[in-house]
């Protein structure tokens, strides 16, 4: 093992975690902004999950999620922070094929790419 | 009970949860799934998508405390990541065709293991063997920082470890949980990974294999922005409250009500899981 490790360097590895507890924050302050709009809305209706329905096309897909939530539909903002949070796992794996190219750990860099392959994969299926 | 009722108190217990789940180690996602389906009667497939939600957000959110302890192996953790990713999405299918009621019964099960395992006293099991030709190629020996210097380690048994590490993969898809519980299980005992290691390691392999269902759960439409809200902020919340207070708190006693409450829940979800009532 070479001197040159990223993941010896702690601050490298400090980076990251700061990164995605700032990931977090701005996805709940997401969730939180929507759910504020979503009681306001419909905060006096009785909710009904006992069957299941499935939700609509428009909480489904990063696209009709995104547009939802620019017009600051309640549901529509809560999806995307919650997307947002589901995002945060896979920077973290994406800053790991950085932190092996730099340690030129080529295999690592081969194996981050696969579980990144997946992680897009799962997020891309519909 | 009015959307404002209920939103109030699936965050009230998500708080709760999330607290005890950082103060115990059992994390916050095992208690999501039977509170939400058996005190409010949701339907199990909406509660694991937001238990998932939940899971990966402790995860992301106590990254920063965990990496600057500098214990975690990224190799094994990368390694390993392969295998819980493929069982992630291998069980994130496997519940569309599930029954819901098999569902239930198969969590139960988890749940039990995962209340006993968390009450054995960790042990680190002797590593002076020779090294094991799979970890040498794939480099995952390696060192952690102690009092007394570096203490280096061999990892062993990677076949093993790796196919233990799709079974928790699939049971995270599946149920919508970190499975802590079968990590420890491939990491410490089959791999024979220093616990401080595996823990660590754990962390961070829970968010990405939880992000690696979830996808799949939010295009099928498991995730219900009405549930998943007042679950994820108030796990992310108690998750922080448990860990600012645990240097002080009395772990053990609180794991073990914790985990005589996680039995009983446990009991209830195969009881009703075999009466047919999910």
């Amino acid at each position: 093992m070479s001197a040159s490790q990223a993941w010896g360097d702690k601050r490298f590895e400090v980076m990251i975690g700061k990164l995605l507890r700032f990931g977090v924050i701005l996805a709940a302050a997401f969730v939180f902004a929507g759910g504020i709009r979503y009681l306001i809305h419909f905060g006096g209706a009785a909710p009904d999950y006992k069957a299941f329905r499935g939700e609509p096309g428009a909480l489904r897909y990063t696209r009709q999620i995104i547009h939802d939530a620019v017009d600051l539909d309640a549901r529509g903002l809560i999806q995307l922070g919650l997307l947002l949070l589901i995002a945060t796992p896979l920077a973290r794996v994406a800053f790991s094929v950085i932190g092996f190219a730099l340690e030129k750990d080529w295999m690592y860099v081969g194996i981050t790419l696969i579980v990144l392959a997946l992680l897009i994969y799962s997020l891309s299926s519909s | 009970m009015s959307t404002l009722e209920f939103t109030t108190l699936v965050a009230i217990g998500s708080l709760l949860a999330g607290m005890l789940g950082a103060l115990t180690g059992l994390g916050g996602g095992v208690v999501i799934v039977p509170l939400l389906t058996l005190a409010f009667g949701v339907d199990i497939r909406y509660a694991i998508g937001a238990s998932l939600v939940s899971v990966i957000a402790t995860s992301s959110g106590s990254a920063a405390a965990y990496l600057k302890e500098g214990f975690s192996n990224m190799r094994v953790g990368m390694f390993l990541e392969m295998a819980t990713t493929i069982g992630a999405i291998t069980g994130a299918y496997l519940a569309a065709s599930t029954p819901t009621r098999a569902i239930a019964i198969i969590f139960g099960i988890v749940l039990l293991y995962s209340a006993y395992s968390a009450n054995k006293p960790p042990k680190d099991l002797p590593t002076d063997e020779p090294p094991d030709r799979y970890a040498t190629l794939l480099k995952l020996d390696g060192s952690y920082p102690t009092a007394v210097g570096e203490e280096h380690y061999h990892v062993r048994n990677v076949p093993a470890g790796f196919g233990l590490m799709y079974v928790a993969g699939v049971l995270s898809g599946l149920l919508g949980i970190g499975s802590g519980a079968v990590k420890v299980l491939a990491m410490d005992q089959a791999m024979r990974i220093p616990f401080k290691v595996s823990t660590t390691t754990s962390n961070f392999m829970i968010g990405v294999t939880a992000a690696a269902s979830a996808g799949i759960y939010l295009h099928r439409g498991y995730i219900d922005p009405g549930i998943a809200m007042p679950v994820m902020l108030g796990v992310l919340a108690g998750a922080l409250i448990g860990a600012r207070i645990l240097p002080g708190a009395r772990v053990q006693v609180l794991r073990l009500v914790f985990s005589l409450v996680i039995a009983a829940l446990a009991v209830e979800m195969i009881f009703k899981g075999v009466k047919g009532s999910f």
